[in-house]
């Protein structure tokens, strides 16, 4: 799955780190870095995360299968 | 006599099943002063610029009169600003999430979900349940016991002490009624011996380590130092407090709210991973924290077209934020699907609830395991009898009506 | 027939039969895509973009990629909704004729448009010595294949890495080589880290924390030359002052350069600072006239700021990319007076060493800083830049949780200094020179720049002085 994080919204209160420590990581006391294409296997721990996200920073993926594979 | 203000009017025993009609009246002004010289927001824009407003406090020993020593809190993170907040707060998330510990909370899904599991075989054989009592309690206090690493025996104690500081405290106009009056003079004695409970504590588990977030405070060595004994003992109450009476309200909310919502409830039996977002939604629409009390100007702040001027209490009022129409499309609606959920549930800023994670994790599990397991339930009483409490609003108890429990 | 039924008319047409193309298939370029489907355009839609990867996120690269903990194709963005367009990956735009409406590709294609939008931000800046840019071991970072190249050559445990340029990116990887415990030499020409973004007061702080975290960190400096073995492998750089560094891994991270040239001979204000457009992302032509068919976003796009004087601010951020890129779909299907402004409070947020940098405003549009909140000993605090009494922007060090009240001030345009805090105050709070390098100065170029008010800029070429 993919994910991307606003680094702009978020405020660093680290409940996607709680939620799913694999994907999400904190470096330092506020500096969230995460792993934008986890295995799908984490899909429910990271939209559990997406949810949690305060400031609703967390992007999922909308898009299942279909478009994903792009062509020249 | 002047006529109560929207705000008098929502704090008053009778509003407390519905304060919204009167919230919606406040809304009108964002800011609104009252006739004590204090100050509530109820307009969710207002409340954020707020929380983020570095010259506002949370301190109560900061506004002009404060008596030292008067609110048996004092020295726990609530209460405190930056840097000392920061400080004491890094101190304890230390022992309770990242980045020192990332996977404690995640960790205990499946003792919580063993604990929720165990309540629900305990209802077998009934056809009418209180889902406060039998349900929404023990879950949680049980849960923040282990956490804490306070005995389970002891819950009856100090949820005494709890439920006589909650009943004592009143910010509305029935706060000098003689009734009242003799709640609040119970308070005091409530504190001094929920202090000395943890104090002790503290000292055994200074002689002896045990498991849980209060034995390795205890014992921590961290960059920052250990918290004082002090304030050891203060952030625990606050923890075992904030702990559960919050977590009880929205389980019991959440039961209600989708009873009443039918057809929510169905979406969530059809797709049961909704209930992630689905609690969210569940604490916008019912907010378990309503209103915080501790918060003070300490310059002349402008906002709104007001100003609030220093020395000014200031309520913020979460529930009301958190149906604002003007952030929230048909605010009234229970929508578990409800996009960009940015509610104010658990607050935002410095102060954002410590143990948000903790929270959601047992009532995204107490509630679906509910819902999956409890056959036909149907509200009793609607609306259910409420707590005194006006900041930890919710149901005192919550009868239903049910048909057996599933495995 | 009423006016108004005319231009709905003009809309709902367009929509229905329009053809867009999207050159830049990178952030920008996709999320422009999803928001032009998003308004309800149903036309042909065609994506054309250089890189043979479909559109992934740059930011990561320099950390958790540089790292080895996200493997370099792990940053594909995630797809809001879906497309379908046509992509045409790994094939360059060569050319614009605005007179036939064509966009014509490295493979000899013409690709017809009503509607162009311009996304193809910009390059790393190379080495600008040829030969030794060639030697093995020397990087530059702005793609996903950068990025595995380097890391890579991080996992051999190069005996020292040498960065060129400390800007946000430089100091990221510098930070990276710490983490993992590779001894890196930082050189920069201007006085400190980050002074070019952040002025020369932050830049003190961020040297401390480099220094701090073993970072030999060299500023003031230039490097003259490299040096290569027999195999073509770096070994050395000659430094301005004599002095020589050894080290088996150079990564020159000098800036960018916008895409721009491909839109040469097409009569559109294109140059050095990317291709100016209004506040709704609206190309202007040579002359200073706004066009109606091209549209540009992202990196390579410059617009007036109405807080900065409407001065033309040229922004490499990636919120400036997603924003713009909404703005510029938006303004594409729709007519006046329905368009939208892009007015998008600049904001950038960088990790390294350990500590979050969070800005938002301009702060080179500053000469005064004054800190509001916090303890700069101890690396956790909030500034604020100020330009003839009103606050234009601000920085913090892990304190992004206090940015948005400093947005708002600056949104304002509030007084400079703002008022003091309540509680946690700086020991100093009085305002003090910002201390951004005089225009000319060579340093990093930050990367949100003003650069005037003349929509057709054409300043000389920025040239590294060579020795
Ligand atoms: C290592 C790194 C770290 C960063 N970190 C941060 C950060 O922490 N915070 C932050 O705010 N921003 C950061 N950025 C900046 C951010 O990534 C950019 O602002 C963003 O990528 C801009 O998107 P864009 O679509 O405008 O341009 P780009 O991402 O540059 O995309 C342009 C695309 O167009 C393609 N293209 C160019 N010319 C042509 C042509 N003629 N024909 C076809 N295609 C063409 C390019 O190959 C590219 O794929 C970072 C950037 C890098 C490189
Ligand atoms: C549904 C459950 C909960 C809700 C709705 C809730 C809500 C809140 C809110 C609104 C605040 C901020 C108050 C303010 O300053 O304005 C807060 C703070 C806090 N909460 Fe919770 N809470 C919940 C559960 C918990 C739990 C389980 C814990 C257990 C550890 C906890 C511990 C705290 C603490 C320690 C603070 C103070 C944080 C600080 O000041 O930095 N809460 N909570
Ligand atoms: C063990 C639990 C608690 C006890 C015994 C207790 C007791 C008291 C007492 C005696 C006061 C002074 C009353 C007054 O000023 O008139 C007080 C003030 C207050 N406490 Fe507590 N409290 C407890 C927990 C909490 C918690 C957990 C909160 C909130 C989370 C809280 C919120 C308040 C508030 C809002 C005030 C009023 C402050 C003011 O008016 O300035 N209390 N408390
Ligand atoms: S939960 Fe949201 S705000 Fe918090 S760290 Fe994660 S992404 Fe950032």
């Amino acid at each position: 799955m993919r994910i991307v994080v606003d680094l702009n919204r978020c405020q660093g209160y680290a409940q996607c780190v709680f939620l799913a420590p694999e994907v999400f990581q904190l470096s330092g006391a506020e500096a969230l870095t995460y792993e934008p294409n986890p295995d799908d296997a984490r899909r429910l721990q990271v939209q559990r995360a997406a949810a949690a996200c305060p400031v609703q920073a967390i992007l999922i993926d909308r898009l299942n299968g279909a478009e994903r594979s792009v062509t020249s | 006599m002047a006529e109560e203000t929207a705000w008098q009017q929502a704090l008053r025993k009778a509003s407390r099943a519905n304060p919204y009609p009167f919230y919606e009246e406040l809304r009108k002004t964002p800011v609104a002063r009252q006739p004590d010289g204090s100050y509530v927001v109820s307009t969710y824009r207002e409340l954020v610029q707020l929380l983020h407003d570095p010259r506002v406090s949370s301190d109560p020993r900061k506004r002009p009169g404060a008596i030292p020593g008067a609110d048996p809190l004092e020295a726990n993170i609530i209460e405190m600003d930056p840097p000392e907040h920061d400080v004491d707060r890094r101190r304890m998330t230390r022992h309770f999430g990242p980045p020192e510990r990332p996977h404690m909370i995640a960790d205990l899904e499946p003792k919580i979900r063993r604990i929720f599991a165990g309540l629900l075989d305990d209802m077998k054989g009934k056809t009418r349940i209180d889902v406060v009592d039998e349900f929404a309690f023990p879950g949680p206090v049980t849960v923040i016991c282990k956490v804490l690493g306070v005995p389970l025996e002891s819950i009856p104690r100090f949820h005494g002490w709890i439920e006589t500081a909650l009943d004592g405290l009143d910010f509305g106009p029935e706060a000098s009624d003689p009734e009242q009056q003799r709640r609040l003079a119970a308070v005091p004695a409530a504190v001094v011996e929920m202090r000395q409970f943890l104090a002790d504590l503290f000292d055994q588990y200074r002689k002896q380590p045990g498991p849980g977030m209060l034995s390795g405070m205890a014992h921590d060595n961290g960059p920052e130092g250990r918290l004082p004994q002090e304030s050891l003992v203060n952030n625990a109450m606050l923890m075992l407090f904030a702990g559960h009476e919050t977590t009880v309200n929205l389980i019991a909310h959440s039961v209600l709210s989708l009873l009443r919502h039918p057809d929510q409830l169905e979406k969530l039996r059809r797709r049961p991973e909704l209930i992630v977002p689905g609690v969210e939604e569940l604490l916008r629409f019912e907010s378990s924290v309503q209103l915080w009390h501790s918060r003070s100007a300490l310059e002349d702040i402008e906002i709104a077209g007001t100003t609030i001027p220093a020395g000014s209490t200031i309520f913020l009022c979460y529930g009301s934020a958190n149906r604002d129409p003007e952030r929230f499309e048909n605010p009234d609606k229970l929508d578990l699907e409800r996009p960009n959920n940015e509610h104010v549930g658990y607050s935002q800023g410095i102060h954002y609830c410590f143990g948000a994670p903790l929270a959601r994790l047992e009532v995204q599990t107490a509630v679906s395991e509910f819902f999956r397991r409890v056959e036909n339930p149907r509200l009793v009483e609607d609306p259910p009898p409420y707590r005194h409490n006006q900041i930890f609003r919710g149901p005192r108890h919550l009868w239903v009506d049910i048909d057996g429990i599933r495995d | 027939m009423t006016m108004p039924a005319t231009v709905a008319e003009l809309v709902r047409t367009f929509k229905a039969n329009g053809r867009i193309v999207i050159v830049g298939a990178s952030l920008a370029g996709l999320r422009a895509a999803e928001a032009l489907r998003e308004e309800g355009f149903h036309g042909s839609l065609t994506i054309i973009g250089d890189e043979p990867y479909e559109p992934y996120d740059r930011p990561p690269l320099s950390k958790q990629v540089l790292k080895g903990w996200v493997p370099a194709d792990h940053t594909k963005l995630p797809r809001l909704r879906e497309l379908d367009a046509q992509w045409r990956l790994g094939v360059a735009a060569t050319g614009l004729d605005r007179a036939t409406r064509q966009v014509r590709l490295a493979d000899g294609e013409q690709v017809p448009y009503d509607r162009l939008l311009i996304a193809t931000g910009t390059r790393a800046r190379q080495w600008p010595n040829r030969t030794e840019a060639a030697l093995e071991g020397v990087y530059t970072l702005r793609s996903r294949d950068d990025a595995a190249r380097l890391q890579q050559a991080l996992v051999a445990r190069p005996a020292r890495v040498l960065i060129i340029g400390a800007g946000f990116i430089g100091s990221e990887m510098a930070s990276v080589c710490r983490e993992l415990d590779i001894p890196v030499t930082v050189a920069e020409r201007g006085s400190a880290p980050l002074v070019g973004a952040l002025g020369g007061v932050i830049g003190k702080i961020a040297t401390e924390m480099q220094r701090d975290h073993g970072v030999d960190l060299r500023c003031g400096v230039g490097v003259s030359s490299l040096e290569g073995d027999a195999g073509g492998h770096v070994r050395r750089a000659r430094l301005s002052d004599g002095s020589t560094v050894e080290a088996d891994v150079v990564v020159a991270s000098l800036g960018s350069i916008r895409n721009v040239e491909w839109l040469e001979g097409s009569g559109l204000a294109a140059g050095f600072w990317g291709v100016g457009c209004d506040a709704g992302g609206r190309a202007f032509d040579i002359n200073g006239v706004v066009t109606d068919t091209v549209y540009v976003a992202g990196d390579v796009a410059r617009a007036p700021h109405v807080l900065y004087e409407y001065q033309f601010l040229a922004m490499e951020h990636w919120d400036n990319a997603v924003f713009g890129a909404e703005i510029a779909a938006h303004n594409m299907v729709n007519l006046e007076p329905d368009y939208y402004p892009h007015l998008l409070l600049p904001g950038f947020w960088s990790g390294q060493f350990g500590v979050n940098i969070k800005s938002v405003g301009v702060p080179p549009f500053g000469d005064e800083i004054v800190f509001t909140q916090g303890s700069v000993k101890e690396r956790r605090f909030a500034a604020a830049y100020g330009r003839r009494g009103r606050i234009v922007a601000a920085v913090t060090f892990d304190h992004g949780r206090w940015l948005e009240y400093y947005a708002r001030l600056i949104e304002q345009s509030a007084p400079f200094p703002p008022p003091p805090p309540g509680w946690d105050r700086p020991d100093d709070m009085n305002p003090i020179p910002a201390d951004f390098p005089e225009p000319g100065v060579p340093t990093a170029i930050p990367d949100v720049v003003l650069t005037g008010h003349d929509p057709n800029e054409r300043r000389a070429e920025f040239r590294p002085r060579r020795r």
